[in-house]
């Protein structure tokens, strides 16, 4: 039989705030056990939450990204459930009346296609603090530090329907959400996960099979890997008369397989109510517009733009615009270059990323500026190097870090342009060379590249190869 | 309105209490004797009213996301019955 | 010095008359003398109150008094004291000593007034009795047979038995008029949201509400001037001005309308009681105030209301007694499931643990409509009566509870009698309003209280209220004889 694979994403992102959704206490990753963990994070008697101003507003402005319908009146509920980094028993989380309601995300695919995948809503919640499972004497240390950061949580309509599709969903969300600067999403920190629900069915059924939700999976690489299986699992099972439990799953990196969660393998009966100690969170239009008046230029948008205004090609387009730092860092060096955008893509995209990805940095810790490698691009554009000097200039600058024009003038790298200089280096050359001069005038006309080598190495490759080309022709004669 | 035995186990479970067997029929009487008062609810037609889950017809505050709070862990931990390491301990946490 | 008012203290202390010190010692000492029998604290603080009279008198010698600088008082066991133990009246918090103090104990201590201890109570709050205490009951000061009502018995007798001028106390469903009203003193439930939460354990968070019993209205009014007011770490404390409680006292009730609800003096209301009550009424009509029957016609359904949404917040509320990060943990669990169902198992008492499976219940699938969501509606009903009648009325009268303090034991078998001893003043609560309970009378040697509602956030027309009553009557002067000497 032939299956179809089912997809929909519940996309965690953790927002990058200062401090947590409900306390005061910090967000920062990696602070020693349980030190950011205050009375209201350690769901101590009598404490009570506050919300985070700054959570509302990046929530707020997710729903704009994705176009989605912000909810002018929302309702923070309790999700009651006992589990050791969940402090108070419950999460606050939002459950009939989230903060982003239905919108649509366009996602495209290796082959160029393009997809509308449906976003169900998006809620804010509270992140859980950690469980670590190395041996205290046959115990578990909790952790409470995380307890309290806050997420939007994304869901998706059951759209997608390859692993590949999943990817480019979460891709594209992992891209949006870095965008609005509203997640860092980085996904070693667990600042950005994914829970997947995969279910199958034979192609051309209307009916979803039952699905099993993995759990916490945190690269895109595993994603892939864990859908892939289970889809494949699940075949197996039914192809063999068997049916699907409807399940949590935890996805095995180490042995790439899933396996039933033992401890939500009960059926949970999570008891949803509005939390007393919040109030609804109301929002008018004037609080809207004002976040939307200052939304990023978005993704999409700019990649067309880059096509449009800088004549780029879609895949150089979609590159320079994959992380609104690089683009930023792009339309910056293009400014400086005077508006010289294909060949400063090239150079961006060329040796610039290759030595930032040599190097393991970010465009943000790049050690020439935009400013500096535009200075390099008009160089190149009006002849005073030569594309080839120009690598070894940007070397020079990356380790000196200093612009273009002090490094070609105290390298002395400007391109010898002066006929009367050239002429007198191809007489050189010519004289040096007698044989192969009578070759080439015998016929030989390949031997053309021979002397324009011989005269740029007596340059130090600073004459400029054109003229070199010219006069050479000019004085070799032949035939 | 009345408890089965195993609905008052069902229900404990589900919030977090042991309750000894002995107990259980005692439970099962005065909560169904509770039920039985509550019930009285259905007395009226409430199709039409909104639910009020607030005395107050007042809406979130939001709080400047502002870092105040400093490490009071030394001060939180005596408190536990179990830590080691600046940790929580807890019976293993099976996944 | 224990029967002196709260502006009489004040006046003496500033007069150098005697000082904080002397005053907290006889008080000390009366709650030395009877609170083996009575058993209304569950934590005497000598060491901290001694120390604190001291600086307040430091405060009084140098000229940088407020008012209340200086006068004892007693807070109840919910309100969280650092470096006090605050035990909630429950096993599970028997060694819980918080590292941080709730709003409330904040202001009083900036006030300067001075902390005698921390008072039983029925645990968490759960109860109309007080013998749900794991510190064991509070005996009634009138008649140590009998209960002193509920949650905040310790706080009423401690008041009633003249151990301390005020205490604090909190209202889930008449929690502080009930058990004022049993006791013979004065008890106010302002209004939801005018005094913080923060700091106080969590019963209902949408009922709760932190209040005062003192000997008269004028007393409460001094302390709640000090407790309202906005506290931006709660999100349900309401940003207004707190009115000045105090300068308010002297308003005329000429003119003043009062309405009688029929639903409070009907069927299940002891006659006595009820007598009682009507010969208060009569007293403010004579005031010059007008009388007006009215109709709360959804008040009978308050009872059955209440114990869904109480229960339902409760039970989410208590889940973060779990045996990991503080409080009680039972020995050797042999897994995680063990460890939280037996440390609440063992820890929690039998009400307890009853309320929470009532409210697990309530909020299961297939339930959460027919309880939860049917009684949040029948809460609109109820607040629309209440909206209804104050278009009409100023204040709402009728008796507080519809007996006096009953035998210890009696109803510990029986929830539901338990229940029906807050049917008059559940539904203020249901509604945020604010209500107080005054001494009006007694009925076989026992008090009965009066119980005045207000509007939203009218407590000092309440306060004026009730004061005008006891300038013409001496009800609320009334002391039982001192524990130890009843025979």
């Amino acid at each position: 039989m032939e299956w179809e694979t089912v997809i929909g994403l519940e996309i965690h992102a953790q927002l990058a705030t200062h401090s947590k959704i409900f306390s005061a206490a910090s967000t920062a990753y990696g602070a020693e056990a349980n030190t950011q963990a205050c009375a209201i994070d350690l769901g101590m008697p009598g404490m009570l939450p506050v919300l985070n101003a700054e959570a509302v507003r990046m929530a707020v402005k997710l729903g704009l990204a994705t176009g989605s319908e912000i909810t002018r009146r929302s309702v923070f509920a309790r999700k009651n459930y006992f589990y050791p980094d969940l402090p108070k028993g419950y999460q606050i989380s939002q459950f009939e009346l989230p903060i982003v309601g239905p919108g649509t995300l366009e996602i495209e695919l290796k082959d160029g296609t393009r997809k509308q995948v449906g976003i169900t809503r998006a809620h804010l919640e509270e992140d859980a603090g950690k469980s670590l499972h190395e041996d205290f004497h046959g115990m578990s240390g909790i952790d409470l530090n995380r307890a309290g950061t806050p997420l939007i949580e994304i869901v998706s309509e059951p759209d997608m329907r390859s692993a590949a599709e999943a990817i480019a969903y979460m891709k594209k969300i992992h891209t949006l959400v870095r965008y609005l600067e509203i997640c860092d999403g980085n996904m070693q920190e667990g600042s950005f996960r994914c829970d997947a629900n995969v279910s199958i069915r034979p192609v051309g059924a209307a009916e979803f099979g039952t699905r099993t939700e993995l759990k916490n999976i945190n690269s895109f690489r595993f994603v892939e890997r864990a859908i892939n299986y289970e889809v494949e699992r699940q075949i197996d099972v039914l192809e063999s008369g068997g049916t699907v439990t409807q399940e949590t799953r935890l996805y095995d990196t180490d042995k790439n397989e899933t396996r039933p969660m033992r401890s939500k393998e009960e059926a949970n009966d999570y008891r949803y109510f509005p939390d007393p100690d919040l109030l609804p969170v109301e929002l008018d239009e004037d609080y809207i517009q004002a976040i939307a008046d200052t939304l990023p230029e978005l993704p999409d948008p700019k990649r067309e733009r880059f096509q449009q205004e800088y004549d780029l090609s879609a895949y150089d387009a979609g590159v320079l615009s994959a992380s609104r730092e690089l683009a930023d860092f792009y339309e910056a060096t293009v400014a400086a270059a005077k508006g010289t955008a294909k060949l400063t893509a090239n150079w961006v995209m060329g040796e610039l990323a290759g030595v930032l990805n040599k190097q393991s940095l970010d465009i943000g810790a790049s050690r020439i500026s935009p400013e500096q490698l535009g200075g390099l691009v008009l160089r190149i554009e009006d002849n005073t190097i030569s594309g080839k000097i120009a690598k070894e200039v940007f070397e020079a600058m990356w380790s000196e870090q200093q612009d273009a024009d002090t490094i070609i003038e105290a390298r002395g790298l400007r391109q010898i342009t002066d006929t009367g200089a050239i002429e007198s280096l191809i007489d050189e050359v010519i004289e040096a060379h007698p044989k192969q001069t009578e070759q080439y005038r015998g016929g030989a006309e390949k031997l053309l590249g021979f002397f324009v080598g011989q005269v740029m190495k007596r340059s130090q490759g600073k004459a400029n190869p054109g003229m070199v080309n010219k006069v050479l022709r000019d004085k070799l004669g032949g035939s | 309105m009345s408890l089965s035995e195993e609905e008052v186990r069902k229900i404990a479970h589900l919030g977090g209490l042991a309750i000894r067997d002995e107990n259980i029929p005692r439970y099962a009487q005065s909560l169904s004797s509770i039920l039985d008062l509550v019930n009285q609810m259905e007395a009226v037609d409430t199709v039409e009213i909104q639910p009020m889950a607030h005395p107050l017809d007042a809406i979130q505050r939001l709080r400047p996301d502002e870092v105040r709070e400093t490490d009071q862990r030394a001060e939180f931990q005596p408190l536990a019955p179990q830590v080691e390491n600046g940790l929580y301990l807890v019976p293993k946490v099976i996944e | 010095m224990h029967k002196a008012s709260v502006a009489e203290l004040s006046a003496a202390l500033k007069a150098r008359k005697f000082s904080s010190e002397e005053l907290v010692r006889a008080h000390l000492a009366r709650i030395h003398a009877q609170d083996s029998e009575l058993n209304s604290f569950v934590t005497v603080t000598e060491t901290e109150a001694l120390a604190a009279a001291s600086h307040a008198d430091k405060l009084i010698a140098a000229g940088e008094a407020s008012p209340l600088t200086g006068i004892p008082l007693a807070h109840k066991d919910i309100f969280c004291t650092r470096g006090v133990r605050t035990s909630c009246g429950s096993k599970m918090l028997d060694n819980f000593v918080p590292p941080y103090n709730a709003t409330v104990v904040d202001k009083i201590a900036d006030a300067g007034m001075v902390v005698l201890g921390k008072t039983n109570m029925d645990e968490f709050a759960m109860g109309s009795s007080n013998e749900n205490s794991y510190y064991g009951p509070v005996r009634n000061p009138w008649d140590t047979k009998r209960v002193p009502g509920g949650s905040s018995g310790g706080s009423a007798a401690a008041v009633a038995a003249r151990m301390t001028p005020l205490a604090t106390c909190t209202d889930t469903g008449g929690s502080i008029r009930q058990p004022a009203s049993l006791c013979g003193i004065t008890g106010i439930k302002p209004t939801y949201g005018r005094v913080s939460r923060y700091g106080m354990v969590a019963f209902a968070s949408s009922l709760d509400q932190g209040g005062i019993m003192g000997r008269s209205a004028e007393d409460a009014a001094w302390l709640l001037g000090v407790m309202a007011g906005f506290d931006p770490k709660d999100s349900t404390s309401v940003d207004r001005p707190v009115d000045d409680y105090v300068g308010g006292l002297n308003q005329s009730i000429e003119g003043l309308t009062i309405g009688l609800p029929r639903e409070h003096f009907g069927e299940g209301l002891d006659p006595e009681v009820g007598a009682v009550v009507e010969a208060a009424i009569r007293e403010y009509e004579k005031l010059g105030a007008t009388i007006k029957d009215i109709d709360l016609p959804n008040s009978p359904l308050s009872v059955p209301a209440y114990y869904v949404v109480a229960p339902a917040e409760c039970s989410s509320n208590l889940s973060r007694f779990d045996g990991v990060r503080y409080g009680y943990r039972a020995q050797h669990p042999k897994d995680l499931q063990d460890l939280y169902t037996r440390s609440r198992g063992e820890a929690f008492g039998e009400e307890v643990q009853r309320r929470i499976m009532v409210g697990t219940y309530a909020l299961s699938t297939g339930y959460y409509d027919a309880y939860y969501l049917k009684a949040q509606k029948i809460r609109r009903l109820i607040s629309d009566d209440f909206r209804q009648a104050f278009s009409e009325v100023d204040v709402i009268m009728g008796p507080t509870s519809p007996t006096t303090a009953f035998p210890l034991g009696e109803r510990t078998d029986d929830p539901i009698t338990m229940y029906l001893s807050d049917i008059y003043t559940i539904g203020v609560n249901l509604a945020g309003l604010t209500g107080i309970s005054i001494p009006a009378g007694f009925a076989g040697g026992l008090p009965v209280g009066l119980q005045i509602i207000g509007n939203y956030f009218e407590e000092a027309r309440i306060l004026s209220v009730a004061h005008r009553y006891q300038q013409v009557t001496d009800w609320h002067t009334k002391a039982p004889a001192d524990a130890g000497s009843q025979t």
